[in-house]
């Protein structure tokens, strides 16, 4: 009893440009390794606008991600950070510009369980983890695989995802817990847990929203030298309020203001800027 | 009734024991049968009413387990499986009015004064049709509601309001002669299947075999797929849809497969029952009887698999002894017995009965 409109595939949106959308992230399954970013960046934003109701949360936002490259998003609240962070995950449509996932995926013409499978991960502010589920079986879940009902109801762990799995359990220093109900962590084991996650999806862009939110200080130390490590093999975007975690781990920062760009650069010439101080400080 | 006492020692006994009480059930279940087979008058002999009785309960029993699926797993709570249950139901009806009417058309036709049968009667005469009907009417049926709502994303309480509207229609629809189904009465008067006297002990044993055979295989099913990545998927899918999707899953599918199958499992249920019962009609489909089937869940203990058999045992259990003794009650008993379940036992019987066995 195979039928095809179980199937997944089948049931992805149909609203796909040849060579940019199924075809080029390989019918929907992993394909990581054929990004193609030639030209050096993994994630191109230009001129997106989204308004809900008249309000205009992204005004004109430009934006590039370089390939491994670890870039901060700091500004004030309302500024549009996590609604660009909905834009490129799939989550919020923009009402016009363009964004591009490598120099080949448009995202605003992919849903959000394709842009997941093309290799963006993301981390929510609040932490959401399978609460139900084992803190093992959570990063089972994440693991970069077949993740088509057909290939769920077969589907056994190999010994090399095992590793994977125990390797990523170390890296978080979630061991002792692996099987407790990820329910039961404290707020900051189920940050991590997430991050977690995002390592088993082994995304090429991470977007981190606020991921040293509830965390302790040595949580937060241990956070950026994790992130600073990251950076390189893959490309981060971290949402944070935290300045002195922004600190402690970027080269580049942007800060946004009333839905754009209002200033680039490194944190001190950032901090340095007239225009910055203002928003941030007030007259 | 001594049930829950059993499973309280299971609790306490660890694993051996749970298996060894779930082979005593199991055996007591394929024994009724036989020592209903006894002559009239011996000491062990089951009556047929009992038989029916217990057959019926564990076709419930199969119902309360597929909501489950959906329900306890993947929190689609559903108020219209009692309509899928149906639609198995009257798909093996149609065969046995077949049977029963021989060459000539269904009595309720007849007194219609209709000249021929409707075109989705064809073939029904032959059981092998009649049993893809049984898969195929809820099974479709589910497909299409299950591809457009969760297409759309419907969920949560907005999800459970279309499955009681869906099962409304279609009791209104069944409910209607023009619709080719015997209106309000439904099929009845049942005389032979394959060719067996309906109302043979025998037959009436082997019905209810299948009928422990249909439990036992969907039991065990229901724990293949607990046990699986798919299973765990469906709890993800309940407890966080969006983290899911943005893990690379596409949630629809998960629902729709465990929809269609639990949909499909109620169907098989549903023809289980009309042969034993001897009648079908389509106060089966009435929003009550869905409703009803959540309680058993809720009662018994969602997304625990033993639970629902449970609260489909101890409702019904209840519900005969109760429609004999106080039978303007019933109802009231059983709205005072759901609130109850909601606010003081979250996870149902078991669930008490595992925080029992920890203290």
């Amino acid at each position: 009893m195979r039928f095809p409109s179980i199937h997944p595939e089948f049931m992805l949106e149909p609203i796909i440009d040849e060579g940019s959308g199924r075809d080029a992230i390989g019918l929907g399954q992993v394909v990581s390794p054929g990004l193609d970013a030639r030209h050096g960046t993994v994630l191109t934003l230009e001129d997106i606008n989204v308004s809900f109701d008249g309000f205009k949360a992204i005004n004109g936002l430009n934006l590039y991600i370089g390939v491994g490259e670890l870039r901060c998003i700091i500004g004030p609240n309302g500024a549009g950070k996590t609604t660009m962070m909905d834009v490129i995950t799939g989550k919020t449509r923009p009402t016009s510009g363009k964004a591009w996932f490598g120099d080949t995926l448009d995202l605003t013409r992919m849903s959000e369980v394709q842009i997941a499978q093309a290799g963006i991960g993301r981390k929510f502010q609040k932490p959401t983890v399978f609460e139900a589920l084992t803190v093992f079986e959570n990063l089972e879940l994440a693991q970069k695989t077949d993740k088509s009902v057909w290939a769920c109801l077969g589907a056994r762990l190999s010994g090399e995802q095992r590793t994977r799995i125990d390797e990523v359990l170390a890296t978080i220093r979630l061991e002792p817990s692996r099987n407790r109900p990820a329910g039961l962590l404290s707020h900051g084991q189920k940050q991590f847990l997430e991050i977690g996650m995002l390592l088993m999806q082994d995304p090429q862009l991470l977007l981190l929203d606020e991921p040293v939110a509830g965390m302790t200080d040595a949580e937060t130390e241990f956070t950026a030298e994790l992130f600073k490590s990251l950076a390189g093999k893959h490309s981060l975007m971290v949402v944070e309020h935290d300045m002195g975690f922004v600190g402690s781990i970027a080269d580049h920062v942007t800060v946004l203001h009333q839905g754009s760009v209002l200033a680039e650069g490194s944190l001190a010439q950032v901090q340095a800027d007239d225009r910055v101080i203002e928003v941030y400080l007030g007259r | 009734m001594n049930q829950p006492l059993l499973v309280t020692a299971t609790q306490k006994a660890g694993p051996k024991l749970s298996l060894a009480i779930g082979a005593v059930v199991l055996l007591v279940l394929v024994a009724l049968p036989l020592l209903s087979l006894l002559p009239d008058g011996h000491a062990l002999q089951v009556s047929a009413y009992t038989l029916t009785l217990v057959g019926k309960i564990l076709c419930y029993a199969i119902v309360a387990l597929a909501l489950d699926l959906v329900w306890g797993y993947a929190g689609l709570l559903s108020l219209g499986h009692g309509l899928f249950f149906a639609l198995g139901g009257y798909a093996m009806g149609m065969y046995l009015m077949r049977e029963a009417a021989g060459d000539g058309l269904p009595a309720f036709m007849s007194f219609l004064s209709w000249s021929e049968l409707p075109w989705y009667w064809a073939g029904t005469q032959h059981f092998a049709w009649a049993m893809c009907l049984v898969v195929l009417a809820p099974g479709l049926l589910a497909l299409v509601f299950g591809y457009f709502a969760f297409r759309s994303r419907i969920k949560g309480v907005y999800f459970s309001i279309m499955t009681q509207a869906l099962t409304f229609a279609g009791m209104l629809l069944f409910f209607r002669n023009e619709t080719g189904f015997g209106g309000n009465n439904g099929f009845t008067n049942f005389r032979t299947l394959l060719g067996f006297d309906i109302t043979a002990q025998g037959t009436r044993a082997v019905l209810f075999l299948l009928t422990v055979a249909l439990l036992v295989a969907s039991l065990y099913l229901g724990w293949r797929l607990a046990r699986s990545k798919f299973g765990r998927v469906l709890t993800a899918l309940r407890d966080a849809e969006n983290r899911l999707m943005f893990c690379g899953y596409d949630p629809r599918g998960f629902k729709l497969f465990i929809w269609v199958l639990s949909a499909v499992l109620c169907g098989l249920a549903g023809a289980l029952y009309v042969p034993q019962v001897g009648i079908i009609n389509p106060s089966e489909m009435s929003p009550t009887n869905s409703i009803e089937a959540a309680v058993w869940v809720a009662l018994g203990g969602r997304g625990t698999l033993i639970g629902p058999l449970l609260g489909a045992g101890l409702v019904n259990g209840m519900k005969s002894w109760f429609t004999v003794a106080f039978p303007e009650f019933w109802l009231f008993f059983l709205g005072a017995l759901f609130i109850l379940v909601t606010l003081y036992l979250p996870k149902g019987v078991v669930g008490l009965l595992k925080k029992r066995g920890e203290q």
